[in-house]
């Protein structure tokens, strides 16, 4: 599918979610409680067919996080992202995907390790990087400790 | 073939003579001949971690050709190394597997600090809070070489600059009592 086809199967199908306008890849903006559902029929649906799960990666925006997914399809060769918003900003909670997608178990292995979300239903989630001693998620954009000398 | 100055080349002694003007035989110091012998077969452990690393290969490869010193045979194990080149960036979690390494060596032992990262946590001295500032902070370094990364000239430049000091040093010296070194 192009990138109009993607948009307009993806409004047809799951008509809340929003669209960002980008100039690669298409980007759709997913609440929390649709994210299983969405990335599920993505993954099953014969039209779709997204079978490899690329990139999953997390940034902080220091009033939430935005977790996003990197969808290709070796069929069809069409890509997709994928966004979801954590706004809790203490406690950050989401869904694992592996599930979905074996390889998202070492991604999130990484994103809770350097931004401290929790992935639940995650099979092994542990510090993956950095040491099991270590204290605090260095990619969130608080985070500071005596080797930093210019925050 | 005798003993001639000529072909005593770069040894540290004297050509001794008899009456008849016959040389069978030189004199050195026990010190000079262990020094000869070390700095001439320098084995590196085979240690990188990132970009300057690459730099050392191609020190060792034909281009450069680090045999033409003496370093040529590089070792995959701390029991058979000699000198450790710490080419590459050093983070806390490599921290503590550099220092056994170094702790495994047989003495005597050099380290030779390539690059800036080595050298101080070069370009992540600022901001990173991963790397370690400077190898220094965990095994004591014999040679410093700057650049990032320095140039396998450099390196060469750096390992003569070590074979100078070795040859400038006491081989024997009384051991202080040993003691179990801390991991
Ligand atoms: S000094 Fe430069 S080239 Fe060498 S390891 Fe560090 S960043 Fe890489």
């Amino acid at each position: 599918m192009s990138k109009e086809e993607l948009k307009a199967y993806l409004e047809v199908n799951f008509p809340t979610c929003k669209f960002e306008d980008t100039i690669d890849f298409p980007v759709v903006i997913v609440e929390q409680g649709q994210l299983l559902s969405l990335l599920k029929s993505l993954r099953e649906a014969p039209s779709t067919d997204f079978d490899l799960l690329f990139c999953q990666t997390a940034v902080d925006y220091k009033t939430r996080f935005e977790v996003i997914y990197h969808l290709s399809s070796t069929t069809f060769r069409h890509d997709l992202v994928v966004k979801v918003l954590l706004d809790d900003r203490e406690h950050p909670e989401l869904e694992s995907i592996f599930s979905i997608w074996k390889a998202a178990e070492l991604f999130e292995n990484e994103i809770f390790d350097l931004f401290g979300i929790r992935f639940l239903n995650h099979p092994n989630l542990r510090r993956i990087i950095l040491g099991d001693e270590w204290q605090g998620y260095p990619l969130r954009k608080d985070y500071t400790d005596a080797n930093i000398l210019i925050p | 073939m005798g003993v001639t100055e000529d072909n005593l080349n770069t040894f540290p002694g004297e050509v001794y003579r008899d009456d008849a003007g016959q040389a069978n035989f030189f004199v050195t110091s026990i010190d000079k001949l262990a020094n000869w012998a070390r700095s001439n077969s320098l084995w590196p452990l085979t240690f990188g971690t990132s970009c300057c690393a690459i730099e050392m290969m191609s020190a060792a490869s034909a281009k450069y050709d680090w045999s033409r010193f003496g370093f040529e045979v590089a070792r995959a194990t701390p029991r058979q190394a000699d000198l450790i080149i710490v080419a590459g960036t050093i983070c806390t979690k490599m921290a503590p597997v550099l220092k056994r390494l170094y702790n495994q060596m047989a003495n005597p032992k050099y380290v030779i600090a390539m690059g800036s990262c080595t050298i101080s946590g070069g370009p992540f001295y600022y901001y990173s809070y991963s790397v370690v500032k400077g190898v220094d902070t965990i095994i004591p370094v014999d040679v410093y070489i700057p650049g990032c990364p320095p140039r396998p000239e450099a390196l060469l430049e750096g390992m003569m600059a070590l074979q100078a000091k070795i040859k400038k040093s006491r081989a024997y010296v009384i051991d202080s009592p040993k003691t179990k070194q801390e991991e």
